[in-house]
């Protein structure tokens, strides 16, 4: 990795990830609602139509369906294709090309093709836009044996992550969220890949494991600096990939704290959250000194208003309450 | 067509006898529509089949031997044990995949074209469909993404008048399906897809105009099977399970596409009654071996179970 190094935005990583993968490989290519629209997918397509043109860079009609199909069909026939959902409630329509056939294709066909295709969904939470415009639905593709899923929480991780997603032999589904576009980090100029699978430990603590995704990273980390003026010390790791989970991290720091905050930007039920407290149940349970706590989404669709977004959305406060309960 | 025929019926016994377990969709009477266009393409170019594929797949250049071992579930077959009946693919042909999901592949083989469009490489796709999958969004959602993007694909649509078992009137407004290309501006045509010289030429044209960067054209191509829609009581004629009416079967069954092709060579000299029997020999000896690979081939261990979940 370069050491050459100067601050971005994890929107504009994004787009560093795809200027470089689309001039390194002729196979790789973006297609989606809204590439060429500055305002739908902020600047993370931005300078790709101009740069590698309209066959490579393809604004479709809203037929996710027929759109993402065809990306993977694309990806059968050899392709590299990238679709995106700027608006991940959408994909919803797309879910059989991504399941029946994307997921299942290599296995099903045993091993005779493979489908190398990225689906980008974005998060668009917040802003009061109410129950379709703001569901996280990772866990139900996390769900699909066939899939990675990665959720990076940093600038370096999503430029790192959508170059891994890109280079990857499966369908790797990239999730990453409106929330986080504008945080700024220093990112590495050369194209670089973030390994799927891994997890990173951002802080390191001793007292409690909490284990953050996506934009519960940034906030699960306030919340350690919060708790150490309290004298709890908090490890801090980051999954960034959902799918699959790195256990041995989670396990190895637990075997430490033997005290587990799972903090996930889904739905509380049936999601990571709950996956990665049963695996802890299975391989770690007398590991742990107190139970495991879930900060999560309420069982709730997403509301407009402002005054009950605020009570549904989790932030660094329900992390630090959370630990507090078990510390 | 001979091959594809002999070897569908070949798996009406093993069916009935309960040794093939899978789901099993026969193709027989509709050979002339896989022959006809298949014999328009390039190896290198793209198909991509349904869940009735295997005449899809023999007629791509697929070989019998890993689809009936397919069909039964050994390691041998073409996906290896894990597709059956459903997933037969070869990708070195050009066979791209096979899958029963009504409508599910349509948008895979607009990807394939989308693909030869970017890399410029001058194949076309080819999507098999039935009439069934009419009734899915994502078919319409692909003829207008097609045209729009003036892909090279070929839509066809093997309209054997029954989804499933419901009659084409029950599921649809019309039963003439090909004018579901025109607000689309895709050529259209409605052909007999029992007559193989006619699919051929049809094709022909088609794939020309494809190939030419026009754009995708829409086949309907009128057939009917001449088995039920899936074995084993279905794929027997006559009983509970197949509903169409004994004079329609009787009127199709005339209308063999096999039969009148051989008639069309017979009575213009192009071939004589030994050669076509020769033929058969060779073609019946072609599936005994297929048979006697299958039969010699083990199935999948227990502990391959999650091979091929990742590459």
């Amino acid at each position: 990795m370069s050491t050459n190094k100067r601050t971005l935005n994890y929107a504009l990583a994004i787009n560093e990830a795809l200027h470089q993968m689309m001039e390194m490989d002729d196979s790789v290519f973006l297609i989606g609602q809204g590439v060429k629209s500055p305002w739908y997918v902020g600047n993370t397509a931005r300078g790709l139509l101009q740069r590698f043109g309209p066959d490579r860079v393809i604004d479709t009609p809203v037929s996710e369906n027929a759109v993402t199909g065809a990306a993977v069909g694309a990806a059968i026939a050899g392709m590299k294709a990238v679709v995106i959902h700027p608006r991940m409630d959408f994909m919803m329509y797309a879910m059989d090309p991504i399941i029946n056939e994307a997921a299942n294709w290599h296995y099903m066909n045993g091993g005779r093709a493979s489908v190398p295709v990225v689906f980008w969904g974005v998060i668009n939470r917040g802003g009061e836009q109410a129950a379709q415009h703001s569901q996280a639905i990772h866990a139900f593709f996390s769900h699909v044996p066939g899939l990675k899923v990665v959720m990076p929480a940093t600038p370096s991780d999503a430029k790192g992550l959508m170059i891994a997603a890109i280079q990857d032999p499966d369908p790797v589904v990239f999730v990453d969220d409106r929330w986080l576009h504008y945080n700024e980090e220093s990112v590495p100029e050369d194209a670089y890949a973030v390994p799927i699978g891994q997890g990173a430990i951002r802080r390191e603590g001793e007292d409690v494991t909490v284990v953050g995704l996506s934009y519960l990273l940034p906030e699960a980390m306030r919340a350690a600096d919060e708790l150490k003026k309290e004298g709890i010390s908090a490890e801090v790791i980051d999954l960034r990939t959902v799918k699959p989970l790195d256990k041995n991290l989670i396990l190895q720091s637990l075997y430490k704290t033997g005290r587990l905050v799972v903090a996930d930007v889904g739905w509380k039920s049936y999601g990571v959250s709950g996956e990665i407290t049963a695996m802890v149940a299975e391989e770690a349970f007398r590991m742990l000194k107190a139970p495991v706590v879930r900060v999560a989404l309420p069982d709730c669709p997403a509301p407009a208003s402002q005054s009950l977004e605020a009570v549904y959305y989790p932030r660094c406060r329900q992390i630090i309450d959370a630990v507090l309960k078990i510390v | 067509m001979i091959r594809i025929r002999r070897c569908e019926e070949s798996l009406v016994e093993p069916i009935l006898r309960d040794e093939v377990k899978c789901p099993v969709h026969l193709y027989s009477g509709e050979e002339a529509i896989a022959v006809g266009v298949c014999a328009c393409l390039e190896r290198t170019d793209y198909v991509f089949g349904n869940h009735r594929s295997h005449g899809h797949y023999l007629a791509k250049g697929g070989a019998v031997g890993p689809l009936i071992a397919e069909i039964f579930g050994k390691k041998t077959g073409c996906s290896r044990g894990r597709g059956g009946s459903m997933h037969v693919i070869d990708p070195e042909i050009g066979m791209m995949g096979s899958a029963p999901i009504v409508g599910g592949t349509i948008s895979l083989a607009l990807g394939a074209a989308l693909a030869s469009k970017i890399r410029k490489d001058q194949r076309v796709s080819v999507s098999f469909f039935g009439d069934g999958a009419t009734g899915e969004g994502v078919l319409y959602e692909s003829l207008n993404f097609a045209s729009l993007k003036k892909l090279p694909l070929l839509f066809v649509c093997e309209n054997n008048l029954y989804s499933t078992h419901l009659p084409i009137l029950e599921c649809r407004i019309n039963d003439v399906i090909h004018e579901i290309g025109k607000p689309c501006s895709i050529a259209t045509c409605r052909i007999d897809g029992n007559n193989v010289i006619e699919v051929y030429e049809t094709a022909k044209d088609a794939l020309d105009q494809c190939r030419r960067g026009e754009g995708p054209v829409f086949i309907e191509a009128l057939t009917y099977r001449l088995r039920g829609h899936v074995g084993p009581d279905d794929n027997i004629q006559g009983t509970h399970t197949d509903i169409r009416p004994a004079e329609e079967i009787k009127e199709w069954t005339r209308r063999d596409p096999i039969q009148q092709f051989e008639r069309h060579l017979l009575t213009s000299g192009m071939i004589t009654l030994s050669e076509i029997e020769a033929m058969i020999t060779e073609i019946d000896s072609e599936i005994r071996d297929a048979y006697q690979f299958t039969q010699n081939s083990e199935f999948p261990q227990p502990h391959e179970l999650k091979n091929y979940v990742y590459k």
